[in-house]
C-alpha cells in the first residue's frame, strides 16, 4: 500500500519532469507563446489607451488595467496547450509508453496537471517581469500572492484541458474547442473590459467562466499599490478569498471527472 | 547462425510439448469492436525462453492480441495470463513483468536517447544503480552508445527502432512483446535487429512474443501461430508447418498455361494454382523426378505447348499460408505499401 503510494508519487514526478524538460528545451515555443500576450498588451493596449482614459476616473492607464488580464491569458492558454499535448502524444505515439507503464492513470493525469501548471506559472512570471515598464509597483508580498493565484488558475485550466483531452483523439477536434470554448472564456473573463454594466446574458455567462475568477483577484492584487482602493473596488466583483474558493471548486470539479475518464481502459 | 537457431528450435519446442513452464497462457480470448470481432476465441500457450511468432496479414488481429496481453485493451471474453498473472484482474503486476515494442513509434523525439531510457527507468521504478549499468549494457547491445546523447529526432528509422528495443529491455522484463519490430526497415537493418534479438535470447532467459508479416522473419521463431481474420489457423514450428504443404513446390511457365494446367490436372490428378504472372504452381513429392515426367506429358499430349521455364524449391511459409487460408500474405503487403505511398502523397500535399 505504502509502496504503491510512493511509486505513484514517483510516477507523477516523472510525468511532470518530462513536461518541464521538454518545455525548457523548446525555445521557439517559449518565445512564440509570449508573443501573443505582448502584442495584445502593447498594440491593442496602447491603441485603446487614449480612448479609455476615463477608466478608473483618470487614475488608471488602460495598459495597467489590461495587465492582469494578460497574466490570466498567458496562464489560460499555456495551461490548455500543455494539457492538450496529451492528444498530440496520443497521435504521435509517445503516450503509449506512458499508458503501458506500471503507474496508475490517476498518477499520469496528476503529473500532467503538475507539469502544465508549472509551465503556465513560469510563463506568467515572465510576463510579470514587465510590470515596471507599465509603472506598476509590486511588493514581495504581492508577488507571492500573484504566484499563488496564477498557480490556482493554472490548475483549473490544466484540469479542464485534461478533461477535454481525455476522450479526444485528434487535433482537429481540438480546434473546435479552441473556437467555441477558449476564446469566449477569454473574452468574458474581464481581461479587456470590467464586468460591470454589461448585458444580463453576458453577466450570466461571465459568472460561469472560471477565468473570470482568476482575472478578478489578479487585478486587485496587481493594482493594489498603484491606484486608489476606491478605483479597485469599482472594477472588481468578488473578494480575493471568494475568487480563490470558486477557483478551487472549479479545479476539483474538472479534475475528478478528468481522472475518472482518463483511467478508463478501452 | 541459421543452423544454430534451428537446433535450438527443436530443443525448445521439445521442452514445450513436454509441458515445460508456461509463461503466457491464453484461452478463448476474444475482442470485439462494436459488432466487429477482431480477435475470435484464440487459445495458445508460450513456454519460458521461447521465441513465439504471430504471422498474419494486415488486420488479422495481431496488435489487438498484443494490446490485450499487455493490458492496454480489455478482452471481451476469455482469459489470458502473463508470468502467471491474470491480465484482467492484475494489470499493474503484469505491466511490471513485460517489455513492449509497439508497432508505431513511441519515443519522445525531443529528448535524447539516454533521456528516453531514463524516463522509462523512472516509470518502471528501476533504481539508480541498476539503471546505470543496465542502460550502458542495452545501449551497447544495440550499438547506440555513441548516439545516446543526441536528440532522437536526429536518429534514422533503424536507430529509433533499436532504441525502442533497448528501452523495452531496460527493466529486465520476463516477457518482451515485439509488434512488427522490423516494419518499414531495409533488409540490412532487419538482419541487424534480428542479430540483436537472437543474441539477447542467448544471454538472458527472456521470452519473446512477436508479430510479423515477413515470412523470412517468422522462420527465426521457435513456434509460429498463423493468424487470419482473428483466428489461429495453425500453430507449430516453422519446419512442421512447412510439412503441411508436403514435398516440393514446382513452378512451371508455358506458352499456354491454362491448357497446360488442364493437362496436369487430368493426367497427374494434382491440384494446381496460378502464380502472379499466371505460372502454374504444383505441390508434389520428389519434385526432381516429377519435372521430366511433367515435360514428357505436356509435349506428348499437346506438342504446341512450349515449356518456357521450370523451377523447383522447398515450400516457404508463404506456401503454407496460402494452403491454409486460400490467399497470400504478400498481396496485402503490396496493398499496404500502396496505402502508405498514398498517405505520404497526401501529407506532402497538405504540407504545401
Ligand atoms: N480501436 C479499434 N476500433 C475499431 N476497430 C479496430 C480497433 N483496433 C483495431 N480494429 C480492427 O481490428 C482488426 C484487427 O486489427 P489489428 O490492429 O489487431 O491488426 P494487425 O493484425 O495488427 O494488422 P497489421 O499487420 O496491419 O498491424 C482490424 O480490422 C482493425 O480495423
Ligand atoms: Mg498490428
Amino acid at each position: 500500500m505504502y509502496d504503491k503510494f510512493i511509486q505513484n508519487l514517483k510516477g507523477i514526478f516523472t510525468i511532470w519532469y518530462r513536461d518541464v524538460l521538454r518545455y525548457s528545451r523548446d525555445r521557439a515555443r517559449i518565445v512564440a507563446s509570449l508573443a501573443q500576450p505582448l502584442l495584445f498588451l502593447f498594440i491593442f493596449g496602447s491603441g485603446l489607451s487614449p480612448v479609455m482614459s476615463n477608466l478608473g476616473g483618470g487614475h488608471l492607464d488602460f495598459r495597467q488595467f489590461m495587465f492582469p488580464g494578460i497574466l490570466g491569458m498567458t496562464v489560460l492558454f499555456t495551461s490548455i496547450f500543455s494539457a492538450v499535448s496529451i492528444v498530440w502524444d496520443r497521435e504521435f505515439g509517445f503516450f503509449k509508453e506512458v499508458m503501458a507503464a506500471p503507474i496508475s492513470r490517476a498518477a499520469v493525469a496528476l503529473g500532467k496537471v503538475a507539469g502544465g501548471s508549472t509551465i503556465a506559472l513560469f510563463q506568467g512570471c515572465i510576463i510579470l517581469l514587465l510590470s515596471p515598464i507599465l509603472n506598476i509597483q509590486l511588493t514581495l508580498f504581492q508577488i507571492i500572492t500573484l504566484v499563488g493565484l496564477m498557480l490556482l488558475l493554472a490548475m483549473v485550466m490544466t484540469s479542464l484541458g485534461i478533461l477535454i483531452a481525455s476522450r479526444q483523439r485528434s487535433m482537429e477536434g481540438f480546434q473546435m474547442i479552441m473556437n467555441f470554448l477558449l476564446m469566449p472564456m477569454f473574452f468574458l473573463s474581464g481581461a479587456f473590459f470590467p464586468l460591470k454594466n454589461i448585458p444580463l446574458w453576458m453577466e450570466i455567462l461571465a459568472k460561469i467562466d472560471p477565468v473570470a475568477y482568476g482575472v478578478d483577484p489578479l487585478r486587485q492584487v496587481v493594482l493594489s499599490k498603484t491606484v486608489p482602493s476606491m478605483v479597485i473596488e469599482m472594477l472588481s466583483n468578488y473578494s480575493i478569498a471568494v475568487n480563490s474558493l470558486v477557483m478551487a471548486g472549479f479545479a476539483t470539479a474538472f479534475l475528478i471527472p478528468a481522472i475518472l475518464l482518463f483511467g478508463k481502459r478501452d | 547462425m541459421k543452423n544454430e537457431n534451428n537446433s535450438s528450435t527443436v530443443k525448445l519446442s521439445g521442452v514445450q510439448t513436454k509441458g515445460g513452464s508456461t509463461i503466457i497462457e491464453v484461452r478463448e480470448l476474444t475482442r470485439k469492436f462494436g459488432d466487429f470481432t477482431a480477435v475470435d476465441g484464440i487459445s495458445f500457450s508460450v513456454g519460458e525462453g521461447e521465441i513465439f511468432g504471430f504471422l498474419g496479414p494486415n488486420g488479422a488481429g495481431k496488435t489487438t492480441t498484443i494490446n490485450m496481453l499487455c493490458t492496454l485493451l480489455k478482452p471481451t471474453e476469455g482469459m489470458a495470463s502473463v508470468a502467471g498473472i491474470d491480465v484482467s484482474s492484475h494489470p499493474h503486476e503484469v505491466r511490471k513483468n513485460i517489455g513492449l515494442i509497439f508497432q508505431d513509434p513511441s519515443l519522445d523525439d525531443r529528448l535524447t536517447g539516454r533521456e528516453n531510457l531514463h524516463f522509462h527507468a523512472m516509470l518502471y521504478n528501476v533504481d539508480r544503480k541498476t539503471y546505470e549499468s543496465r542502460s550502458r549494457e542495452v545501449l551497447q547491445m544495440v550499438d547506440l552508445t555513441e548516439k545516446a546523447d543526441k536528440q532522437v529526432r536526429t536518429y534514422s528509422g533503424g536507430m529509433k527502432r533499436r532504441l525502442e528495443i533497448a528501452r523495452g529491455l531496460l527493466h529486465h522484463p520476463k516477457v518482451i512483446f515485439l509488434d512488427e519490430p522490423t516494419i518499414g526497415l531495409d533488409p540490412q537493418t532487419r538482419r541487424h535487429i534480428w542479430n540483436y534479438l537472437l543474441r539477447l535470447r542467448e544471454r538472458e532467459k527472456i521470452t519473446m512474443f512477436m508479430t510479423t508479416h515477413y515470412m523470412e522473419e517468422a522462420e527465426n521463431c521457435d513456434r509460429i501461430a498463423i493468424i487470419d481474420h482473428g483466428r489461429i489457423v495453425s500453430l507449430d514450428t516453422p519446419e512442421a508447418l512447412k510439412q503441411i504443404v508436403g514435398g516440393d513446390i514446382v513452378t512451371a511457365d508455358t506458352s499456354d498455361n491454362t491448357h497446360a494446367g488442364q493437362i496436369i490436372r487430368d493426367k497427374f490428378g494434382l491440384e494446381i494454382r496460378n502464380g502472379q504472372q499466371g505460372q502454374i504452381i504444383i505441390e508434389t513429392t520428389d519434385g526432381d523426378k516429377f519435372i521430366p515426367r511433367l515435360i514428357d506429358t505436356l509435349t506428348n499430349y499437346n506438342p504446341s505447348i512450349q515449356v518456357l521455364s521450370i523451377n523447383l524449391r522447398r515450400p516457404t511459409l508463404d506456401d503454407v499460408f496460402i494452403k491454409l487460408t486460400g490467399h497470400s500474405i504478400r498481396e496485402e503487403e503490396a496493398d499496404q505499401a500502396k496505402d502508405s505511398l498514398k498517405r505520404r502523397v497526401r501529407m506532402w500535399n497538405r504540407g504545401r
